[in-house]
């Protein structure tokens, strides 16, 4: 008996030791220092080395879009670095192209500051802020799909242009252990810089979107950091395709707002693709931008409408109505919203139709 | 046994180590990283060196653990749970310093560190030793022979699985079925060297 508690007792011990060894080592060894970053040639940052500069640089609130939360994933943190960044990491290969390559973009979470390093991100997320906000409206436009908003507390206004997102982030609760952001496309008009609207459509078991739909009480504080994006209108006078389904809806509404408030008279086409009636939404709302915009018009696509039902507008996949309505779109632009599926499928139909892919913007919901 | 004879034997079986009784194609130990990372030369030799390295390192080590600490105090049977212990220290401690002194070496060797800690081939070369009691100088050139051995079955496979991609393989055999078959060939063709050298 006290031969094998002793043997148990020895190889603890020597296990104790050789784990207090790694820790002794981890505190030294990876002591870096005190290290800068210099951002844009601009600010300075200092701080101690050996965390990844994303965690460096959001701990500065200076937010780098993220959805993977730095596992290397998700390919959004992508920062160009001029200097002190080593070599390119096998873990960010896949997420760089050689344009990229070229110019020395790196992804920011596989990067560790181990030294002062000077990198450039763009301008515009360094207007990136953290805000406090209010839940103060939940309202329900299907059996899925809710409309959120959020007043903003403190800073008590953003500015954004029309198309960008912002991240919610969802805190710990019971089945989710650890914080998450998540993006949100901005549906409200951005003249109203006090508050902003978000449509969510429920994702079974994500963890985002249970938080909001079965924790979120109206009255509730939420956080968000943004805004983000490139999804935007063009400056052209082009006329425009707007493709979207589900709540691909939200960054084509603020755009509509947008387009009433500077009352912008480009000819606008929006193709709204859903499945049964019961997932159709906001037809008011569109059929006042119909009125307040002279050559904009709205048409709800159905894929299966209900059989009896009284439906007279468009069926079928949006694609196929799209592709109804224009067989030749050289000319135009377009804006697509949605499922990775009906983006990919429009812009096969589109590039038949002849338009240029540099005509077509899209941002992907997934 | 005098020190000439001692060095003689080390490099006998540093040798039958690398070829009759290389530890992947006749121990068939380590077959995991030896399926996993032989899809391309470069990677290969990466794992490769990293198996000798820490190969070498981790036999010495265990060799010492196991004559001054597990001997005396006749702990003869704990040596797996001892062995899978120092080894993964190891790993870790190489892994940190190579980041902090040596980001090339970093890139190259430390993204397959974390790989190794759970390679067979590690662990048996450290039992094989303790069964077949070896000495100091002998482990020297098993542990460095056995790095070897399976670094060059990795990159002949590598560099067979290169050439494989434009071959037409039946559909039923590719990926895993063809590369354990190329496997049993390989193994085949090192039984070869039997009889080559006289050592254990």
């Amino acid at each position: 008996m006290i031969a094998i508690t002793l043997s148990v007792l020895i190889v603890s011990a020597i296990g104790a030791g050789l784990a207090l060894l790694l820790v002794f080592a981890e505190r030294y060894i990876l002591d870096y220092g005190e290290c800068e970053i210099t951002i844009n040639e601009d600010k300075q940052i200092r701080l101690q080395g050996g965390s990844s500069l994303l965690e460096a640089l959001t701990r500065e609130k200076i937010f780098i879009p993220s959805a993977c939360g730095g596992r290397g994933s998700c390919g959004y943190c992508k920062v160009t670095a001029l200097e002190g960044a080593g070599p390119l990491l096998p873990t960010e290969e896949p997420y760089l192209d050689k344009a990229e390559k070229e110019k020395g973009v790196r992804l920011s979470c596989q990067i560790k500051v181990r030294n002062d390093i000077r990198i450039r991100i763009p301008e515009e997320l360094l207007s990136v802020r953290e805000f406090e906000c209010v839940c103060t409206r939940i309202r329900e436009l299907t059996y899925d799909i809710r409309e959120y908003r959020f007043r903003l507390e403190n800073p008590d206004s953003m500015k954004f242009i029309p198309g960008q997102y912002v991240q919610v982030l969802a805190p710990e609760y019971e089945d989710s252990p650890e914080e998450v952001y998540r993006a949100y496309s901005i549906s409200s008009d951005p003249a109203l810089e006090g508050s902003i609207e978000l449509i969510v459509r429920r994702v079974p078991s994500g963890i985002c979107t249970t938080y909001l739909f079965d924790h979120l009480k109206e009255g509730d504080p939420v956080r968000i950091n943004g805004p983000y994006g490139h999804f935007r209108l063009t400056e052209t006078q082009a006329p425009m395709i707007f493709v979207a389904g589900g709540s691909g809806m939200a960054p084509i509404k603020c755009i509509l707002h947008h387009m009433a408030n500077i009352r912008c008279e480009r000819e606008a086409t929006y193709y709204f693709g859903v499945n049964t009636l019961r997932d159709l939404f906001m037809v008011d709302e569109m059929n006042a931008f119909q009125e307040q915009l002279p050559r904009f018009r709205f048409f709800p696509v159905l894929a299966r409408p209900d059989e009896g039902s009284e439906w007279t507008g468009e069926t079928g996949l949006v694609t196929e109505a799209v592709k109804r309505a224009f067989p030749d779109c050289s000319k135009h632009e377009a804006y697509l919203c949605g499922s990775p599926g009906m983006i990919d499928a429009t812009v096969k139909v589109l590039n038949e139709g002849g338009m240029p892919v540099e005509n077509i913007f899209y941002d992907k919901f997934s | 046994m005098n020190m000439t004879g001692e060095l003689w034997q080390m490099v006998v079986v540093l040798f039958s180590a690398v070829f009759t009784g290389n530890i992947l194609l006749t121990t068939f130990l380590g077959m995991c990283p030896f399926l996993a990372v032989s899809r391309e030369v470069r990677a290969a030799v990466g794992l490769g060196f990293a198996v000798v390295f820490v190969l070498t390192f981790t036999s010495l080590l265990n060799w010492v653990v196991y004559r001054y600490v597990l001997v005396p105090l006749e702990l003869e049977f704990f040596r797996f749970i001892m062995f899978i212990i120092v080894i993964a220290t190891f790993v870790q401690f190489v892994e940190m310093v190579l980041e902090r002194f040596s980001p090339v070496l970093y890139q190259n060797l430390g993204i397959f560190l974390p790989l190794i800690t759970v390679n067979c081939a590690i662990l048996g070369a450290s039992l094989f030793m303790v069964i077949r009691e070896y000495t100091f100088t002998v482990t020297v050139g098993y542990g460095f022979g056995s790095g070897v051995g399976w670094m060059l079955a990795i990159t002949a496979m590598a560099g067979i699985r290169q050439k494989m991609n434009v071959a037409r393989i039946p559909q039923g055999l590719q990926g895993p079925g063809i590369t354990l078959i190329i496997a049993g060939l390989m193994a085949l063709a090192f039984i070869g060297f039997t009889g080559v050298l006289q050592g254990r």
